[in-house]
């Protein structure tokens, strides 16, 4: 086996320095009924040709080479060349988590660029080192601001990606943690502000909401938190589309952001892994999950960095811990550190900028087809918009297949009420002509009809 | 005495210790300190649409204060992460012996397959018919683990070992609640990994201490006295977690069933056993897996991990929603039609990038290539075991499978403690092994080789313990002070704790 660095001889002398006459030995204190006797029911050993060949011919399969219209918390952007460059380091890539700070320094300070540089994105004090991804980081900020303020509710807008809401409710109902959905705006796709007024009360922790939303409106956030704040709760918001954040205003008046940094440079990878992030105000940080890099300095006075705060975490308070978190996504958070070192203060804007006017035109272009309506046209919106077609998807879908071309997401799996409506989005990696193809697809269904 | 420069037979430079020599490393800034207004390392592409005017369409949500991003050109990025990566150990560079963490080897072909576009690209929102390859993988992966843990269902779900956990309590308290009552409490060994009371703390269960027996294991006179009706289940890590395979595991599966209650696995220790003894086999109900761990896939700094939870039958109703299914016409698709499922854990359907590279590991190996693995990696442990149990105390006689745990006892008494050795370690050009785990071994170094070194890696390391416990007889200072030769000395944790620092300002 080529990843095993020992010859027969060797493991002969090894055994015979132990005072053991074979393997077996080793093994012995398993009982004989709990033992495995035969080989194990896995493909046979394969050359390295063989494994790349074998995952070629998957990807194939997959069908490559569709334009896609995709987004809906998972989203596609250029990735610069140099990320998979440096994190295939072998220094960042087989290190483990920074325990010992005098042999990953590397580890540490990019750890603590990438907090600095979360925090400067969303406005907030502070920021962790990294969370699962955003649905399971917008659980435990529901889950810390219940610690915060010793309250027991939370209330949800209805327009918060609706997979992140379906995993706060598995992490909810074991720990005696009520919910409410907040309704949304049919005019605007807004969470109805009316109802969330409604909803918060003396007893609610937390206030969650999503912006860009799943609908990709721009939640207002300043009346979202008079609201919270009005009654003592907590505000969390959650990003789901980090790359808005070029453009778009910061919930500065936000407790606690629940982000998915994924569109920073990480690859789509069919769902993960993604980069979670959480960041806060500096009073609960305390409360907050997850490692944090803090800077110190060493016996000689040299700056350097550590892990710290480690008393909230399950290696030292166990089941009084402030979440059961571990392992993180640190090498992902590496990559979404590069990727802003390389866009920067004006490339981040520009990116977004480009975002921005590649879907003012898809929507524009595509709800002008006949039959096609844009829904939730009253309030800004960053790089996804939501159509309505007199035609079901299920026809102008396949025909844009047909055209290579993957469409927006049928949006009636969660929002029934919205009849024929598809979430799309469009960012600085579609075309011109692409849209402009989608449209005239969009549009044959009806000259047919 | 004079030191002739031109004569290699006296060299002045800096000396070698056991295996290393210190060498430059390249100071470094933060990226921020570094930036100048104007530098760009991106170009974009001409705009094909018409630019728009950002306030009009964004009104009061435009963004007025840019962001504090720094600015530099490409050439700088590249130093800067590179001169970072040099003040990182790393696998690549030498035996990582953190005991629980398998620190094995990372393939490179796993970074190749896992890059390939067809697959890095697939939106996890795809249409199922346009992602028949990555579901195939996914179902390749789900087969080989369940046999390999002698399990019937699975779940890739989880995005670690902890959120595993997560998932197999709720799948624990889902079953329990079925039956009538979700029970009250979880049993936890004292020397479990912090991850197993936090964990069922957060599925709302009381945590109940189970104290070790006198050979590190679970003492089966306690169990049988702590198990009620109240009891959901034991979380076990097995080989535990100083390295013993518990031999009672049959009857710990009886006392638990006797009583309704369910056997938990943690898998972490899973690299001991694979293709030697599969834990469906040996009364465990539920578990999960570290693919980050046993399978090879890269710890990357801290993550991202994998944690699939794998169950027996009766299980499997209650596993998180999607599960993957293949129709009449052998083609694979989500299922969400799961009434009684504990729900989703995490959005998407787990860290797919982490199932190609674990299959790959798999398909390297194949089941003559797993089975070498693990006894290669008891193999490692037992001889470290041999060669140092003169020097440092054993605290546990029995048997060791994948890592071994000594105690600092013996150096202690000078004054050095297993935190000492640890970092003096460094100075030797090894990793550190685990410091203080488990809690049951005062003073405990846990240390886990994995089958990744080979004969001379591990009588360097051995060398060096050796040499380090000589020096704790004769200069305890130097191990007390170390590590001698880090671009930075000890940390100042009390002062980064007392005055958290975890952002840069301007002009900090």
């Amino acid at each position: 086996m080529r990843y095993l660095p020992k010859s027969p001889a060797e493991r002969k002398q090894m055994l015979a320095a132990i005072g053991a006459r074979s393997i077996d030995d080793l093994f012995a204190v398993i009982p004989a009924e709990c033992r495995l006797d035969r080989d194990l029911d896995v493909p046979r050993q394969q050359a390295e040709s063989e494994i790349i060949d074998y995952f070629r011919a998957a990807a194939d399969k997959n069908a490559t080479g569709y334009a896609s219209f995709l987004g809906a918390g998972a989203y596609r952007h250029y990735r610069p060349v140099i990320i998979d460059s440096l994190v295939q380091r072998g220094e960042f890539l087989t290190s483990y988590t920074p325990y010992q700070a005098e042999i990953t320094q590397g580890t540490l300070q990019a750890i603590f660029e990438f907090q600095t540089m979360i925090a400067e994105l969303t406005g907030m004090d502070v920021a962790n080192a990294s969370m699962y991804d955003g649905s399971t980081g917008a659980a435990e900020a529901v889950m810390m601001a219940v610690r915060v303020t010793g309250r027991h509710k939370a209330v949800v807008a209805a327009t918060v990606h609706p997979e992140y809401r379906e995993v706060l409710a598995t992490y909810a109902t074991h720990q005696g943690l009520p919910t409410t959905l907040a309704g949304y705006d049919a005019k605007n796709g807004r969470v109805d502000l009316a109802a969330l007024e409604a909803s918060v009360t003396k007893e609610t922790a937390a206030v969650l909401v999503q912006s860009p939303n799943f609908f990709g409106v721009i939640e207002d956030i300043p009346a979202i938190a008079a609201i919270a704040h009005a009654q003592g709760a907590l505000l969390i918001v959650s990003i789901a589309e980090a790359v808005s954040l070029g453009v778009v205003r910061p919930p500065m008046e936000a407790d606690i952001v629940s982000m998915e940094a994924q569109s920073f440079g990480v690859a789509l990878s069919y769902g993960g892994p993604f980069c979670g992030v959480m960041a806060c105000k500096e009073q609960y940080i305390r409360q907050m999950p997850g490692r944090l890099a803090g800077q110190t300095t060493d016996s000689s006075g040299y700056r350097g960095f550590v892990l710290t705060l480690a008393t909230r975490e399950q290696h030292i308070r166990r089941e009084k811990a402030t979440s059961n978190i571990c392992t993180n996504q640190a090498l992902v958070a590496l990559m979404a550190t590069i990727f802003l070192a390389v866009y920067g203060k004006e490339g981040i804007r520009e990116l977004a900028e480009h975002n921005l006017a590649k879907a003012d035109y898809a929507a524009k272009t595509l709800s002008t087809q006949p039959g096609a309506k844009l829904l939730f046209t009253g309030a800004p919106r960053f790089h996804e918009f939501v159509l309505q077609t007199a035609e079901p998807p299920v026809l102008w879908s396949q025909r844009l297949l047909d055209e290579k071309i993957v469409g927006g997401i049928e949006l009636s799996r969660w929002y029934p009420e919205l009849g024929h409506a598809t979430l799309w989005c469009a960012t600085e990696v579609i075309t011109r002509e692409q849209i402009d193809t989608a449209a005239m697809v969009l549009a044959a269904g009806l000259v047919e009809a | 005495m004079a030191t002739d420069l031109t004569n290699p037979q006296t060299p002045t430079g800096p000396r070698t210790t056991g295996k290393v020599r210190p060498h430059q490393t390249q100071n470094e800034a933060l990226l921020f300190e570094k930036s100048s207004p104007g530098k760009r390392a991106y170009k974009l592409p001409p705009l094909d649409v018409p630019a728009v005017d950002l306030s009009s369409l964004l009104g009061a949500a435009r963004r007025v204060q840019a962001p504090e991003l720094p600015e530099l050109s490409e050439i700088e990025i590249i130093r800067h992460f590179t001169r970072l990566s040099t003040w990182n150990y790393a696998i690549d560079l030498g035996m990582y012996p953190l005991g629980s963490c398998t620190m094995k080897y990372n393939p490179r072909v796993n970074e190749l397959v896992a890059r390939i576009e067809g697959l890095a690209e697939a939106h996890p929102y795809r249409p199922d018919s346009l992602a028949q390859g990555i579901l195939e993988v996914i179902d390749l992966l789900q087969r080989c683990l369940l046999d390999i843990t002698g399990m019937d269902a699975i779940t890739l779900q989880p995005a670690a070992g902890a959120h595993g956990e997560l998932t197999g309590i709720l799948l624990v308290r889902a079953w329990h609640q079925s039956q009538g009552n979700a029970r009250r409490k979880v049993l936890i060994p004292d020397s479990a990994h912090g991850t197993n009371p936090a964990t069922a703390a957060i599925c709302g269960y009381a945590v109940e201490n189970l104290k070790s027996n006198a050979d590190g294991g679970i003492d089966l006179e306690a169990l049988a006295r702590q198990v009620d009706g109240e009891t959901a289940a034991l979380m076990l890590t097995n080989p535990s977690t100083i390295g013993v395979f518990e031999s009672q595991i049959h009857k710990i599966a009886e006392i638990l069933h006797a009583k309704g209650a369910l056997l938990y696995m943690d898998g972490a220790n899973m690299n001991a056993l694979v293709g030697k003894a599969r834990p469906g086999d040996f009364g465990v109900d539920v578990m999960h897996l570290n693919l980050h761990k046993t399978f090879s896939t890269p710890h990357g700094g801290g993550g991202p991990g994998s944690g699939p939870v794998a169950c027996k039958a009766f299980l499997e109703p209650f596993l998180p929603t999607p599960v993957l299914v293949e129709d009449e016409n052998g083609a694979k698709h989500w299922n969400y039609d799961r009434p009684q499922s504990i729900g989703r854990v995490r959005a998407f359907y787990g860290n797919t990038g982490m199932f190609i590279r674990a299959l790959a590991y798999i398909l390297a190996n194949g089941p003559d290539g797993l089975r070498q693995t693990t006894e290669d990696a008891v193999l490692n442990a037992n001889y470290i075991r041999h060669k140092l149990e003169d020097l440092y105390d054993l605290p546990y006689k029995t048997a060791s499978m994948h890592e071994v745990v000594f105690s600092d006892k013996h150096q202690a008494a000078k004054g050095v403690k297993t935190g000492d050795i640890a970092k003096r370690l460094i100075d030797y050009g090894f990793h550190p092994y685990t410091v203080s785990f488990p809690l049951i071994v005062h003073g405990a170094l846990m240390i886990e080789p994995t089958e990744s070194e080979s004969l001379e890696e591990l009588d360097l390391f051995i060398e060096a313990m050796r040499s380090i416990a000589r020096e704790v007889e004769e200069t305890p200072e130097v191990v007390r002070s170390s590590p001698h030769s880090t671009r930075v000395s000890r940390l100042d944790e009390v002062q980064a704790a007392r005055k958290p620092i975890l952002r840069w300002r301007p002009g900090q």
